[in-house]
């Protein structure tokens, strides 16, 4: 049925098209409650749908944030029992060392203080003095004579005999004195050496000190992540972070010498194997140099695992002493035969770089420029060859370090991410059912003639009670409120019917 | 049984049988109508001869013949080569191949025939024999074929898997007044190439090389 024949059911245009207005009012507003049920319960399936799906993703994002918590205080707990593990031997090292010269310091100590002693004792000693009769001579010897020569002979040479005698009584004392200042002499350097050793037993009693007060610091901060405090969690996690960007730098670095290293030993892998192969779309001689960096890369990982110096293999790192000697030995060697073998290849490269450009420079017809006949390049090549395996066993640290906290980071990201989920499909929720509130409305707009019709047939009696209309909109106010879990669900209020 | 599954990827990593040589390598076959009059042309030829053993890598094939004789032979056969696996080998391979090619260069002497069909037909030959991956027909002439009495130039070909390029040579040559005709003898050259299943293709520009052959 066109336009045209819709106006033709009268005579009247007009009269046709206004017919039509009524009956299409009219069928609108007898369908208006079914519509509004229909509408309110799209809308309502697709607000619960989105809160509810929102509530179950805000759960397990609660759960990824649990466990990245436990992943956290593990990796914390781990790293804290490391450095007190450290902080022991290091202990342990400086006890055995300290206590292992003990002995001989002691022995020292009591030989030195036997030796102060005796010294001791032989400073002490009184000089010999004059003989007791002295003064009594000395007095004869003073008596003045009259004259008689034999008495004057006599008594000059008791005077005599006495200056000699205190002349040698004072050369006796001198000596006795030397001898004395001579011990206490010697007894001064003794001494210094007694305070030297107990100085130094004295440092190595500090320094044990000092490592007992490190250990107090960090089982400290190990029974902080025991407890599981927020505090700890939060620095754990900023340091986490910064390990991820720290290792990730690194790794860049790593993956750069990689590169150079692989460019060194690509071509004269060529040379090698042949240069004319491929294993699926990639030349034969590039994977072989590919495998032997990759190679080197995993004796530098088991290198640093039997040096204990990452942790990825934990079985490596509990081997004892004896095996992990003999892996540190083997992957030692087969690195440097490795390095070896790079720094040839490096020589090969040089020589091929050389021969190459020089073919490629008669090719094209011009005149050759006189090759370089300094070995400088050459041996620098060589070297690099040589050292960049050795470097790039260390990757290991900051591959390590990176996949750790890549654990904990990639948590953080994935709870963000589930937030953000979340909070979309709570916001599409509202979105629809504030659609349906809306097309609920715009219908009733169109038939307002019928429904003002209604309010004036009814009139005040019905205006007392309320109308379902505002029933529905009283009852259907939406109230935002968290869904945290899913047992907590919608009420689905069918107040339409 | 993890060893066993170590073992098989080693040995399929060493095992020469699994790896490629062959279906990546490039076979090229150059057809040169050499007239001593068209020198520019010879030079032309020559640079791209140096170009082709610049971008050619171990284990790819180059040859060069001259197709104005009577009837194509063997001796005709001005060098080939297929590139050792070594590339220091394949250097002195290179300018071995040059040294050839510059002796011919400076010696030729023109002749009064073309036997374009023959040409193609021992390149298709060699091209085969040589198992390349990728096969190359170039040829460098105004395609006009001239063969002496009684010699047949109607051969069939098989072109599957070949790329039979002709360089333009209207630009190189004053005798060509009329550039339409060799651009009609160039259709005919299309005709017989795909009709033998293979591709053809006229280049005019020689900077365009590198699109052919080093993609």
């Amino acid at each position: 049925m066109t336009f045209a024949n819709m106006l033709s059911i009268t005579s009247n245009e007009f009269l046709s098209a206004l017919i039509w207005i009524v009956l299409v009012l009219s069928m609108l507003y007898f369908a208006r409650r079914p519509f509004h049920r229909a509408v309110g319960s799209l809308s309502k399936i697709i607000y619960n749908a989105m809160r509810l799906t929102s509530a179950f993703l805000m759960q397990a994002e609660k759960r990824l944030v649990k466990r990245n918590r436990e992943v956290l205080m593990a990796a914390g707990l781990e790293k804290a029992e490391r450095v007190v593990e450290r902080e022991f031997d290091r202990i342990t090292t400086a006890v055995v060392r300290d206590l292992a010269i003990y002995p001989n310091v002691h022995r020292q100590l009591s030989e030195i203080t036997t030796q102060l002693n005796e010294d001791y004792a032989k400073s002490a000693d009184v000089p010999p003095s004059l003989p007791n009769w002295i003064p009594i001579i000395e007095s004869i010897s003073q008596i003045k004579h009259s004259g008689d020569s034999m008495v004057a002979n006599m008594l000059a040479e008791i005077n005599r005999s006495l200056v000699e005698q205190h002349k040698n009584a004072i050369e006796e004392y001198r000596n006795s004195s030397a001898s004395r200042h001579s011990i206490l002499n010697k007894m001064l350097a003794r001494w210094r050496k007694v305070q030297r050793t107990l100085n130094h037993v004295a440092k190595s009693i500090a320094k044990l000190n000092d490592r007992a007060k490190s250990i107090d610091r960090y089982m400290d901060e190990y029974e902080k992540i025991r407890k599981q405090t927020d505090k700890a969690a939060r620095l754990l996690s900023s340091s986490s972070l910064a390990k991820f960007f720290i290792s990730g730098l690194f790794l860049m670095i790593g993956i750069g010498g990689v590169i150079i290293n692989f460019n060194l030993i690509a071509l004269p892998m060529s040379e090698m194997i042949g240069g004319g192969s491929y294993i699926g779309a990639y030349k034969t001689a590039d994977i072989f140099a590919l495998v032997i960096i990759l190679i080197e890369l995993t004796l530098g990982l088991f290198l640093m695992e039997s040096l204990r110096l990452t942790r990825l293999f934990p079985v490596i790192g509990s081997m004892d002493d004896n095996m992990r000697r003999r892996i540190i030995w083997i992957t030692l060697t087969m690195l440097a035969i490795l390095a070896g073998v790079e720094s040839a290849l490096a020589f090969i490269h040089d020589r091929l770089a050389h021969d190459m450009e020089a073919l490629r420079q008669t090719l094209a017809g011009v005149e050759q420029t006189a090759i370089s006949t300094s070995m400088i390049p050459t041996v620098g090549q060589m070297f690099l060859g040589f050292i960049l395996p050795i470097i790039l066993a260390f990757i290991a640290i900051p591959l390590e370090y990176f996949i750790f906290s890549c654990l904990s980071v990639l948590g953080v990201a994935a709870a963000g991410l589930l937030r953000l989920i979340a909070f979309i499909l709570r916001l599409i929720g509202n979105v629809g059912y504030y659609m349906g509130r809306f097309v609920v409305n715009v219908y009733d707009l169109l038939i307002f003639p019928p429904i003002w019709l209604e309010g004036v047939i009814l009139g005040a009696k019905t205006r007392q009670k309320a109308t379902p209309d505002q029933k529905i909109r009283a009852t259907k106010e939406l109230v935002e409120e968290p869904i945290d879990n899913l047992d907590e669900t919608i009420e689905l209020r069918e107040s339409q019917e | 049984m993890k060893k066993i599954i170590a073992s098989v990827i080693i040995f399929g990593l060493l095992n020469p049988g699994c790896t490629d040589t062959k279906s990546r390598s490039k076979g090229i076959y150059m057809l040169l109508d050499s007239p001593g009059t068209h020198a520019l042309e010879l030079k032309k030829a020559q640079s791209i001869i140096n170009y082709l053993l610049g971008i050619l890598h171990p284990g790819d094939t180059l040859a060069i013949a001259r197709i104005d004789t009577a009837s194509f032979s063997e001796k005709d056969i001005i060098a080939k080569v297929t590139f050792n696996e070594r590339p220091s080998v394949a250097n002195d391979q290179k300018r071995a191949f040059m040294q050839k090619v510059d002796t011919f260069v400076n010696s030729v002497k023109g002749r009064p025939y073309t036997d374009i069909s023959g040409g193609v037909f021992q390149a298709i030959k060699y091209l085969n024999e040589a198992n390349s991956g990728k096969k190359y027909i170039l040829i460098i002439s105004d395609l006009k074929q001239k063969l002496a009495k009684g010699h047949v130039g109607e051969v069939s070909l098989q072109l599957d898997n070949f790329s039979v390029i002709a360089l333009n040579v209207t630009k190189l040559r004053q005798n060509i007044r009329d550039p339409k005709i060799y651009m009609a003898r160039a259709e005919d050259w299309r005709f017989k190439v795909e009709n033998s299943g293979g591709k053809w293709r006229v280049l005019n520009d020689l900077e365009k090389l590198d699109n052919i052959f080093t993609k």
